[in-house]
């Protein structure tokens, strides 16, 4: 292993880690729910009565952030390395995968280790893993 | 108010994964390449998110209601089971080909880009495959039962 200094960016990655952990705080303490997006989103598609407007509300937020940002500056560099099919794979792995483990990177990852839960826990062990695991072999073994 | 501050938070945490490099998948590819070129940033994201929220879930504990006067919905205690475990792993392996998560997802979306609108249809679309399963689960043990 050797640290990629020059995509290092230390700042930028511990000032947007602390907004992360502040919206999530904001929905945990004023609406009362944990800001895991899987579940926020994947929560949509089993409607039920008056739980169907935070979720779509906190989607809206996720949504109007790059257009906000945008208005006050560029937004940082993009890059998107894989093709359609890899997209339309991945995308399918991540939706079903998150529904059953219960949970993502911000619920498991962040929500869940915060408040040190075992079973959050596990669940970002197997997915980081998993994650390390996906890149080695894409990139080391078919490379 | 719920919408009001469920939509600030959203936004909150949105911009959160912009300014970190969460919302770029060549950036959380760098991240999960350990073998190559590693950047530690992520490490810094997740700390800095984990430290604010786990002052929150702190003072959370202390309530029965939020701040608004609502009930506050914290997760039941829940096994550690083949699902969860299964279901991670399989979440990780579609983070690593794409280096996109749920959040990073919508974001993309917002910010117009078709990448992002392919992955995440693709993401609802899974997401949709579970609730069919889990739908035909409960009517396979109804008709056992």
């Amino acid at each position: 292993m050797s640290i990629d200094w020059v995509d290092f960016t230390p700042r930028a990655a511990l000032v947007g880690g602390l907004l992360i952990g502040l919206g999530a705080a904001m929905l945990l303490l004023f609406v009362g729910r944990i800001a895991g997006i899987s579940g926020i989103v994947g929560g949509m598609l089993r409607p039920k009565r008056h739980d169907l407007g935070w979720r779509i509300a906190f989607a809206a937020g996720l949504l109007a952030a790059p257009l906000l940002y945008q208005r006050v500056t560029a937004l940082p560099d993009i890059r998107i390395g894989v093709g359609t099919g890899t997209l339309i794979v991945a995308g399918l792995l991540v939706g079903i995968g998150t529904r059953y483990g219960g949970g993502c990177t911000s619920g498991h990852g962040v929500c869940g280790l915060a408040r040190f839960s075992p079973r959050s826990i596990v669940a970002t062990l197997s997915f980081m893993l998993a994650g390390f695991m996906a890149v080695f072999i894409v990139r080391h073994l078919f490379a | 108010m719920n919408i009001v501050f469920s939509f600030l938070a959203g936004l909150i945490f949105g911009l959160g994964l912009i300014v970190s490099g969460m919302a770029n998948p060549a950036k959380v590819l760098g991240f999960l390449d350990l073998a190559g070129q590693w950047d530690p940033s992520l490490m810094l994201v997740m700390a800095g998110a984990i430290a604010v929220s786990a002052g929150a879930f702190a003072a959370a504990k202390l309530r029965k209601r939020t701040i608004l006067g609502s009930s506050l919905l914290l997760p039941t205690r829940s096994p550690i089971d083949r699902r969860l475990v299964g279901g991670s792993l399989v979440f990780g392996i579609g983070w690593g080909l794409a280096g996109i998560c749920p959040g990073p997802a919508i974001v993309l979306v917002g910010a117009g880009i078709p990448a992002g609108l392919i992955f995440t249809a693709a993401m609802f679309a899974g997401m949709g495959v579970f609730e069919l399963l889990e739908k035909a689960k409960v009517r396979g043990a109804q008709a056992i039962g």
